[in-house]
């Protein structure tokens, strides 16, 4: 009988087990990031940046060269891999308290520049490694452990929209909001990455892929009650669809 | 070859591209910003790159990410922007990775102000950021020897895997003197950075990983004692000094960097008179070089700090001094310079077996 592979585990990632909490979406992530990187040839050049959160660890599990940085500044790390080593395919791997608070001059100027690096975004609204506490991307009366009584504009302000926002920058090339919560958005999600890694090998500049993605253990929920909640709340704050696409040449000269 | 008349800051940047820089990435700051302004001409012309950073933050940053992919890279500020850039010092050595680090410094605390300092004298020695940490730390008196010792650090810090810093004030960052571009310097036989994550792990045939994450306390601790020897072995190798009129001097002057310069003066106009004085100048704040101390002659009664800050250093004389000698300092800080009569007139006080 002649037998025929129609799914194995990507050769993108170590087959390791991950350090995530079990029902939290970064493994659905990392899984597409490895397979994006495998199918299109990019592991051999790959460099990845580790940021600080959940995905500190990231560096063990994609399977090409990794570097860690600092909280907040995967971008700029990314910036000075990417500047001496241009063949290179490089992206950084960031959760919303990485990317939206203390790193947000990074992300923001990396983008500026147009630097020609890939960028995944992981929003789940919350602070995951350091217990939950209340992120820029919490929604308004979103309990976190900083946020006990819920999130109030009066005290922090309203949610930032990272994608939105690297919209107005001139500089950015490609940015779209994914979600991973079905089968049908994980296959688009994909398609996103395949996109903004193209961008990139294309040398057409700045990409991010804005994930919206769960808390399971932070929010209080079963994993199953998280997908729901991120659809009937983050979604609708955080809507899907594609912020830019200066691969066109809309507004990017 | 000939000698070239060259600002401070720009013969420090050209020295940088001499030593093989492959990379620069800084962000503005007085009284540092001809080597930016050099640099952001003259890589680009020698093919290399150059960056200028949102932040100092940043710019550090993205000197950890060049240097782990195996470049020779340079960042410069002056003291409130390494004062920024301390966490991401410490990353780049607990990551072992190199790097060259210019600090012009300026007066402190705070934003302070732009005149010459040497306040940074305790930022620098004893690590800014966190963590069981040094760097070799180079504080130059002329600018041959600063340009000497830029061009050397680039080896220095491949060989140690660790960031090298070199620490002038802003006189010599300011000034202009006659230097020779192409003097010789030693070389270090440096093998291939085999470690450096380089987007290269298909033709490597293994993935590199730049990490300074040890979440296992007694891996951090192995991870920890491996630095010490390194730091050890600087110890051991790295001590650099001049020793100054030293054979039958009966105060020493210990003085660093533009201070040693005026204290030259002090001293040359003082053995005119008579007086016996000399200077132990470091050439190396990190590692402090101690061995100058071990075997000063008899005639020595009294070890005068002078800096351009309130003893600082002065800490550092103190524990090798191990009670043997009598002790005085004079210091100046803000950015006021001192003169050579007041340095002359300190001298006098302890001249003459006045323990």
């Amino acid at each position: 009988m002649k037998t025929q592979t129609v799914y194995k585990p990507t050769d993108g990632l170590v087959k390791r087990d991950l350090s995530y909490c079990p029902g939290c979406t970064h493994g659905v992530i990392h899984k597409l990031v490895g397979e994006v990187l495998e199918e299109k040839g990019l592991l051999d050049t790959g460099v990845g940046v580790a940021s600080v959160g959940c995905s500190v660890m990231s560096y063990e599990f994609f399977n090409c060269d990794m570097q860690q940085a600092a909280h907040g500044r995967a971008p700029a790390v990314a910036t000075g891999i990417k500047r001496v080593r241009p063949e290179s395919t490089v992206f950084t791997y960031q959760g919303d308290g990485d990317l939206a608070s203390i790193g947000m001059a990074e992300i923001v100027h990396a983008a500026h520049r147009g630097e020609n690096i890939t960028v995944i975004f992981v929003n789940n609204a919350i602070y995951g490694m350091t217990g939950g506490q209340m992120a820029p991307t919490t929604l308004i009366d979103q309990k976190t452990s900083t946020s006990p009584r819920g999130r109030k504009q009066k005290d922090a302000g309203l949610p930032l929209r990272m994608s939105e926002l690297l919209a107005t920058v001139p500089g950015a090339t490609y940015l779209e909001r994914v979600s991973v919560h079905d089968p049908k958005h994980i296959r688009k999600a994909k398609k996103a990455l395949e996109k903004a890694f193209e961008v990139q090998t294309q040398k057409q500049g700045f990409s991010m892929i804005e994930f919206v993605s769960t808390c399971p253990v932070n929010w209080g929920m079963t994993p199953q009650d998280s997908l729901e909640w991120a659809v009937d709340n983050l979604i609708p704050y955080y809507p899907l669809g594609v912020y830019k696409d200066a691969t066109k040449g809309d507004d990017n000269g | 070859m000939a000698k070239v008349l060259m600002k401070g800051n720009e013969a420090m940047a050209l020295a940088a591209i001499k030593g093989g820089c492959d990379a620069f990435f800084g962000y503005p700051i007085t009284p540092q910003n001809e080597i930016p302004e050099y640099l952001s001409y003259h890589m680009e012309e020698n093919n290399r790159i150059f960056v200028q950073a949102e932040s100092e933050v940043a710019a550090i940053n993205m000197v950890y990410g060049a240097a782990g992919s195996g470049a020779r890279v340079l960042t410069s500020s002056s003291s409130p922007g390494i004062a920024l850039k301390q966490e991401g010092i410490s990353y780049i050595v607990g990551s072992e990775l190199p790097c060259v680090i210019i600090n012009v410094m300026r007066g402190g605390p705070g934003l302070g102000g732009i005149q010459p300092s040497q306040g940074d004298y305790n930022q620098i020695t004893r690590g800014g950021g966190n963590g069981d940490y040094h760097l070799i730390a180079f504080a130059p008196e002329t600018l041959q020897e600063t340009v000497d010792v830029v061009k050397e650090s680039f080896d220095l810090a491949d060989y140690y895997r660790n960031p090298v810093m070199i620490a002038v004030d802003g006189l010599i960052g300011q000034m202009m003197e006659p230097v020779d571009m192409d003097k010789e310097i030693p070389q270090k036989d440096l093998p291939a950075k085999t470690w450096a994550a380089t987007g290269e792990s298909g033709k490597r045939g293994s993935r590199n990983k730049i990490v300074s994450l040890h979440l296992d306390p007694y891996d951090l601790e192995k991870h920890n004692l491996k630095l010490k020897e390194k730091y050890d072995k600087m110890v051991e190798n790295e001590q650099r000094y001049e020793m100054i009129s030293i054979e039958d001097a009966e105060v020493v002057i210990v003085a660093y960097g533009s201070m040693a310069r005026i204290a030259r003066s002090a001293v040359k106009a003082l053995r005119e008179e008579g007086v016996k004085v000399g200077i132990i100048r470091p050439i190396t704040i990190w590692p402090f070089p101690e061995k100058a101390f071990e075997n000063l002659p008899e005639s020595v009664h009294t070890l005068l700090t002078l800096e351009m800050s309130l003893g600082q250093m002065h800490q550092d004389v103190k524990i090798v001094n191990q009670g043997r000698y009598n002790l005085a300092f004079y210091g100046r800080a803000g950015g006021v310079v001192p003169e050579t009569d007041e340095i002359i007139e300190q001298v006098r006080k302890y001249v003459g077996g006045n323990k």
